[in-house]
């Protein structure tokens, strides 16, 4: 039996007899008639957004859409869903301009095909800002398709005839054909060029920025029906778990299976040869339980006798790396940012304040634990997975097992969470040199909790030094800010020490305050493990000791924090990126996206309006503000919290405002920021990973703790602040992380009175009415 | 061969009896809904009901349920109010990514059949076991008292 739906298997319409997509790469994209300004004709010679990103950006409608005789509308998404709703508001762009019935639109998951489905990374919160207007394109190419086949059909002018909520209507004589009518003829139609397509107004809009569109996976979910990656099934499937290096460049010195291949159910125990480091995206190495259920792979595995050699990297503490990096953070190091005369507006300052930051690892651990399916039979390899990043994995799969490209498949299961993690391929290519090892039969890869803890890409760990020089006012005239992290770039290469532009471009460089004298350093730091994206990246830390500063600096001149915010702002002005030496700007034209002052002050404005900033309130609460800048979009947080005498801690509201341009679809961008907030307040409170002789300290939920319904706050309330004027789509899934944490550490001071500098805040406020008295 | 009572069906699964529930359900028996989350009874995605109660599969020795009704969300729309809460999860769209939105449904189902009107602190109390990573507390809880006003209305 193969339990997968029928729908699973991609035959769409599309794949046969149809051009082939027409990519939009090297061409200048049309401006649309909703949220492009007219600028972004001049900067066509350097791409940026989707055009810049591998395979670009594709628009043929025949690749993405197909429509059925019943009538059947069917949208290839060419994103991985991972809760942030792709799958929904994808299609219902396209929806949209298509003018369909939600009702009559199903979603088909494409399989990893960049040549011909353009881009399919799905990170960097960009599948909207970048797809929004290919897909719009897409729906807006068939509807005109669909209304020139009615015409022809009719005999009748084509403007008389008018697509309609899934049919089209002939205006004058009432007379109407639906679109399964018409589908057929409309599939044999060219389609029509960029420049001819009729994009609708924002007021015709029947479900872009509207309320109750109807998630299209909710109901598998709620009954157990929606497939992940542990739900794909073959019959006389095998699985296997492997017994990795626990540190990172550890490789296997001699295995006894002997004990193992004893355990019912198992039948082979294999080794997996580990690379040298760098690891790049391959798997770790180890070795391998394959059985005839996940349960003897899991007790074959406990009965495994392995000596490890540990490598380089066996002597990676926490407690003394973190001293290398508060030491590194206290010196110079390489200047990336420098405006003014430091040294000078230092030295003449009428006072200054310095503090440190540290914030440990964390492991992105989304709740569906790595898991893949590979079948490798007659030189072909297939695998399904929970993959963010669907062609990276097609690449190390064909290159790992030697076979040419195209004889490698990947199909792309819903996602059990990703943040980050799922972007990296490994645990796929594991399953596919198993697979290798039993041609014809499938074999599913499992990974335990503790294996996804134990051997994440983990978010980095750093250092933050700030200094300022403040002026009689109370305003700083100087502004020095050191980080010091292991940077992601060390995976693909050695003596990678320094944090990269991506990196440092997120709320490091790119610092907006008006300050007239910054400096801005990155002295070095050496990877001893695997460093990933975790939700928000560097966007974490960064915000964290900004924000935390900048309310420290208030309290110091002894001015509220939202007056302080606001005046460090300064005028409202719109920044170029590259004049805060920051050229990365998230990929995005610096034209088209300049840094808008005004509208970090009005998500300011907006948080601290909504949370009644400025209020008294009852002994042991307090409020708390932050405001930060990333992918492309503006976050302000203000939380409210509750610290009992005990050191018990209440989070009770949190008020988001949000910025992120053009609302797609806004119930989906609140749950996002629902979700980030929640997901902060278990990185500011709870989360840590540490090392010790090179491996991790956590195991499991129990040691490595993330929010659960206890943390969250009481109420999170989610404010949409529309922008003024024309602006381009900014990301939503990952800006509503850096915020929380500085926003709780800021309340609990306002609360207590006790300053939060290091991460995670846990019992750091037991007795802090004692420390107080 | 074990004989497990899953969802209203005998099923003869050729397995040890120190096998977990959940392994038996998902690689054995067929039934994909449950989830494993951590294998230690620490998250919640595999919570089933045994009898009625909720119970963690991945800590629940197939061996120590003979005889008893073990039932999954994969069945759950066949229970009056199971399906009072699916829908209650529907109408707050709840879920993100989804995938322990089933322990979540099963827990809140459990709940709400021994204690038809919880209070926000019960709700926490029940729910504290079952973790969602992408955060959607918040909505459950609104889904739980959507639910439990249903339910209250049904019954008056």
């Amino acid at each position: 039996m193969n339990r997968l739906p029928a729908d699973f298997v991609l035959d769409n319409l599309s794949r046969r007899g149809f051009l082939k997509g027409v990519g939009a790469t090297g061409a200048l994209v049309i401006a649309a008639s909703w949220g492009l300004p007219a600028a972004f004709a001049a900067d066509a010679a350097k791409k940026y957004g989707g055009d810049a990103m591998p395979h670009g950006l594709i628009d043929d409608p025949k690749v993405y859409v197909s429509i059925a005789t019943d009538g059947t509308v069917t949208v290839i998404c060419n994103r991985s869903e991972m809760g942030q709703g792709v799958r929904t508001s994808l299609s219902l762009v396209v929806a949209d301009e298509l003018d369909a019935d939600w009702a009559h639109v199903r979603v088909q998951q494409a399989p990893a095909d960049e040549v011909r489905y353009g881009n399919q990374d799905t990170d960097g919160s960009r599948s909207m800002r970048h797809w929004f207007e290919p897909m719009r394109r897409c729906g807006a190419s068939v509807r005109a398709m669909l209304e020139q086949a009615a015409a022809e059909q009719w005999k009748v002018p084509l403007g008389e005839c008018r697509a309609q909520l899934h049919k089209v209507v002939h205006q004058p004589s009432g007379r109407t054909l639906g679109y399964g009518e018409l589908a057929a003829a409309a599939g044999a139609l060219a389609v029509p060029a960029r420049d001819t397509l009729r994009l609708k107004q924002p007021s015709e809009f029947r479900y872009i920025g509207k309320e109750g569109v109807k998630a299209i996976d909710g109901a598998d979910i709620v009954n157990g029906r929606a497939v992940y990656g542990a739900d794909v099934h073959f019959d006389g499937m095998l699985y296997a778990t492997i017994a990795r290096p626990t540190v990172y460049g550890g490789k296997v010195k001699s295995f006894d299976a002997s004990a193992a291949l004893k355990v019912p159910g198992v039948i082979r125990v294999l080794e997996i040869e580990s690379r040298p480091l760098p690891s790049e995206f391959q798997p770790l190495g180890g070795v391998a339980v394959v059985a005839s259920n996940t349960w003897a792979a899991i007790k074959g595995r406990e009965a495994l006798a392995i000596v490890w050699d540990d490598g380089v990297n066996a002597g990676y503490n926490s407690i003394d790396y973190r001293k290398e990096l508060e030491a590194a953070a206290r010196q110079p190091g390489k200047v990336v940012r420098n405006t003014g005369t430091l040294e000078q507006a230092m030295s003449e300052a009428d006072s200054t304040l310095d503090a440190a930051y540290y914030l440990p690892h964390l492991a992105q651990s989304p709740m569906e634990p790595m898991v893949a399916v590979a079948r490798f039979d007659k030189g072909q390899c297939e695998a399904w997975a929970p993959s963010q990043a669907p062609q990276v994995t097609r690449e190390r799969v064909a290159e790992r097992l030697g076979l040419p490209f195209d004889n490698v498949t990947i199909n792309v299961t819903l996602l059990g969470g990703g943040f980050g993690r799922k972007s990296k391929p490994d645990f796929v290519v594991e399953a596919a040199i198993l697979a290798k090892e039993f041609p014809g039969k499938a074999v599913r890869v499992q990974w335990t909790r503790e294996d996804d803890i134990h051997n994440s890409y983990f978010h980095t760990v750093s250092a933050e030094y700030l200094k300022a020089g403040l002026n009689k006012d109370g305003l700083p005239s100087a502004w020095l800010h050191r980080t010091v992290a292991p940077s992601i770039t060390a995976l693909f290469a050695p003596g990678m020490n320094h944090e990269a532009a991506f990196e440092l471009g997120m709320g490091f460089t790119n610092m907006a305050y008006a300050i007239p004298n910054v400096r801005l350093e990155n002295p070095e730091a050496a990877a001893h493990t695997r460093v990933g994206w975790y939700r928000s990246v560097s966007n974490i830390p960064h915000g964290f000791a900004i924000q935390s500063f900048v309310d420290e600096l208030a309290h110091k001149a002894g001015q509220d924090p939202l007056q302080y915010q606001l005046k460090l702002l300064g005028p409202d002005r719109q920044i170029d990126p590259k004049t805060l030496s920051d050229e990365w700007n998230y990929g995005e034209s610096p034209e088209r996206y300049p840094i808008d002052t005004a509208r970090l002050r009005g998500v300011l404005e907006t948080a601290a309006k909504a949370a009644g900033w400025g209020r008294t309130l009852p002994k042991g609460r307090g409020l708390g503000l932050a405001v930060h800048y990333s992918f492309v979009t503006y976050v302000a947080a203000v939380i409210e919290v509750e610290v009992k005498d005990d050191g018990t801690l209440i989070v009770h509201k949190a008020d988001i405002a949000v910025d992120c341009g053009p609302q797609i679809n806004p119930e989906r961008i609140r749950s996002q920021f629902e979700g980030a907030c929640v997901m902060g307040l278990g990185n500011a409170v709870l989360g840590e990973i540490s090392f010790k002789d090179g491996k991790v300290q956590q195991d499991n939920f129990h040691m490595y703790e993330v929010a659960r319904m206890s943390l969250a706050p009481k109420v999170v309330a989610v404010h949409l602040v529309t922008p003024q004027g024309e602006v381009p789509l900014g990301g939503v899934g990952e800006p509503g992380v850096p915020p929380i944490a500085p926003a709780l550490c800021n309340a609990i001071f306002a609360a207590t009175g006790k300053r939060i500098r290091n991460l995670p805040v846990r019992y750091q406020l037991q007795g802090w009415q004692e420390a107080k008295a | 061969m074990i004989t497990l009572k899953l969802n209203g069906q005998d099923h003869q699964l050729d397995v040890t009896e120190d096998m977990p529930l959940l392994w038996a359900i998902r690689d054995v028996a067929g039934y994909n809904g449950t989830k494993f989350g951590c294998g230690m009874g620490l998250c919640g995605a595999c919570t089933i009901h045994i009898d009625g109660a909720p119970a963690r599969s991945c800590i629940t020795p197939i061996g120590a349920v003979k005889g008893q009704a073990v039932s999954t969300i994969d069945n759950l729309h066949t229970d009056p109010i199971g399906q009072v809460v699916q829908q209650a999860w529907l109408d707050s769209a709840v879920a993100q990514c989804g995938y322990c939105q089933g322990g979540q449904i099963m827990s809140a189902t459990a709940l709400l059949k021994t204690n038809p009107n919880p209070s926000d602190e019960q709700i926490e109390e029940a729910m504290v076991g079952n973790i969602c990573r992408c955060g959607t507390y918040n909505r459950i809880k609104t889904a739980i008292r959507q639910a439990s006003t249903q339910l209250q209305g049904a019954k008056a």
